[in-house]
């Protein structure tokens, strides 16, 4: 056939080229084989199981960062409860100063009045015991004045002290009365 | 290679209207001529060349990739995520990658031959390659679409749901032809005919440069000049062409299998 084709070449007649050489075919047929034979069998194995391998190396980092991520959300989480805790111990703190102060306030104004309401009374019992030393030392004083002014005007009628006594007592009484009278 | 040195032997008979019909004896390489061919060879290289550079690319199987293991796996992942995940989906789309993947990088690398200087031959610019694959691919949706549906699987490829039975008797004939008979054929001989094309264009394009500066008239040696601007074009085109060929046969033989997977939803 070969010998057929070259004579037919060489004397310039048409050879038709959809008519295959079967030689050439075979080569084809059995390199292809070949071919097909190491791509399956080597080729496309490895690459496959590289590709399956950085798949799976990216999609464990992938994991590892989203674990990192919720564990940092999670601190993030706690810390924030921590906070949100300690600022209202810290309310709570404040409120219970706030109002042991205002019971110390009180107390302390409760002792004040009591105290001043004490240190008046006394003054008053002061006052009143002064005032009740006052009138006796009065009484004798302004009795003896008297007395003696009147024994000046009428002479020494009036030496006898007893007598005197009972007369100033008597005015006096009279007096108190009168004054008991009026202030009442 | 070899077509180059023809010429040389035909010199004699280079006349401008001759050069068109010249090109058929060109495509002298056609077929083996020893029995072991540089397309043989080429096909061999490439499955070393495939396979050395996965291998090497794949072995380390670091989680952060060298230069060269990050090669790698773009390539694999271009196929694996942009043909294979993208159109089979679901959750066994990996079961199909490595068709895909050998598909995609066999047809890749030798269709690149046609651009590398030296080897400049696209093995598939011989059809029998392109036939073995089709038919790969061809067997493949069909055993898959078997498998998974059963001999429903006939009625479900042929008899699309939801037109009227009056015209079922042309739908019918028209889905077996596309479906089950022309299929194969123009998804091998897609993939054929542009590296054919691709390759009798530049060898054109060399033989006319050839032929340009072997003339007497200074003028039309230097219109060579434009034609070897025109080559270089056309070389840029067909290794655009020749990646793109290969992505072409690799998302087809993808859709296939899809349909053939989903044959209840089509």
């Amino acid at each position: 056939m070969n010998q057929l084709i070259i004579s037919a070449a060489t004397e310039g007649e048409k050879v038709n080229p959809l008519v295959p050489d079967l030689w050439e075919m075979l080569v084809v047929a059995v390199g292809f084989a070949l071919l097909m034979f190491i791509v399956v069998k080597f080729v496309v194995p490895m690459f496959e199981k590289t590709f399956a391998e950085r798949s799976e190396a990216i999609e464990g980092g992938i994991a590892k960062a989203e674990k990192a991520q919720a564990e940092a959300s999670a601190a993030l989480e706690e810390y924030k409860q921590q906070l949100t805790d300690a600022r209202a111990e810290a309310n709570r703190i404040r409120e219970e100063a706030r109002g042991e102060g205002a019971q110390i306030l009180a107390e302390l104004k409760e002792k004040a009045g009591a105290e001043a309401a004490r240190i008046t009374a006394q003054a008053h019992a002061q006052i009143d015991s002064e005032r009740q030393a006052a009138v006796v030392s009065l009484r004798a004083e302004v009795g003896t004045l008297a007395t003696t002014l009147a024994g000046r005007i009428v002479g020494e009628a009036l030496n006898d002290d007893e007598r005197s006594a009972r007369v100033v007592d008597r005015f006096l009484a009279d007096l108190e009365n009168q004054n008991a009278g009026a202030g009442k | 290679m070899i077509a180059l040195a023809l010429p040389a032997q035909n010199s004699g008979d280079f006349t401008p209207p001759g050069i068109n019909e010249m090109h058929l004896p060109a495509i002298l390489p056609w077929g083996a001529e020893y029995g072991f061919s540089k397309q043989m060879l080429l096909v061999l290289l490439s499955v070393v060349i495939i396979s050395a550079f996965f291998m090497l690319a794949a072995r380390k199987r670091q989680l952060v990739p060298g230069k060269l293991q990050f090669a790698g796996e773009a390539a694999y992942g271009f196929v694996r995520n942009g043909i294979a995940k993208d159109i089979i989906g679901g959750k066994d789309f990996i079961k199909y990658v490595p068709l895909l993947f050998s598909l995609f990088f066999f047809i890749l690398v030798n269709n690149i031959y046609g651009a590398i200087p030296l080897f400049q031959l696209p093995t598939f610019s011989h059809v029998g390659g392109a036939y073995v694959l089709a038919g790969i691919v061809y067997f493949t949706w069909i055993v898959i679409g078997l498998k998974k549906n059963g001999i429903r699987y006939l009625k479900l490829a042929t008899v699309p749901s939801g037109v009227p039975l009056y015209i079922l008797p042309i739908v019918v004939p028209i889905e077996i032809i596309s479906n089950f008979v022309v299929r194969p054929v123009t998804h091998s001989l897609r993939l054929f005919a542009t590296m054919l094309a691709g390759h009798l264009i530049v060898m054109i394009a060399g033989y006319g440069i050839e032929f340009l500066i072997s003339q007497e008239n200074i003028f039309l040696q230097g219109t060579s000049i434009l034609v070897l601007a025109g080559a270089i074009a056309m070389y840029m085109l067909e290794a655009l062409i020749m990646v793109l060929q290969a992505y072409v046969f690799t998302l087809l033989t993808a859709i296939y299998i899809e349909g053939a997977l989903n044959a209840d939803s089509h």
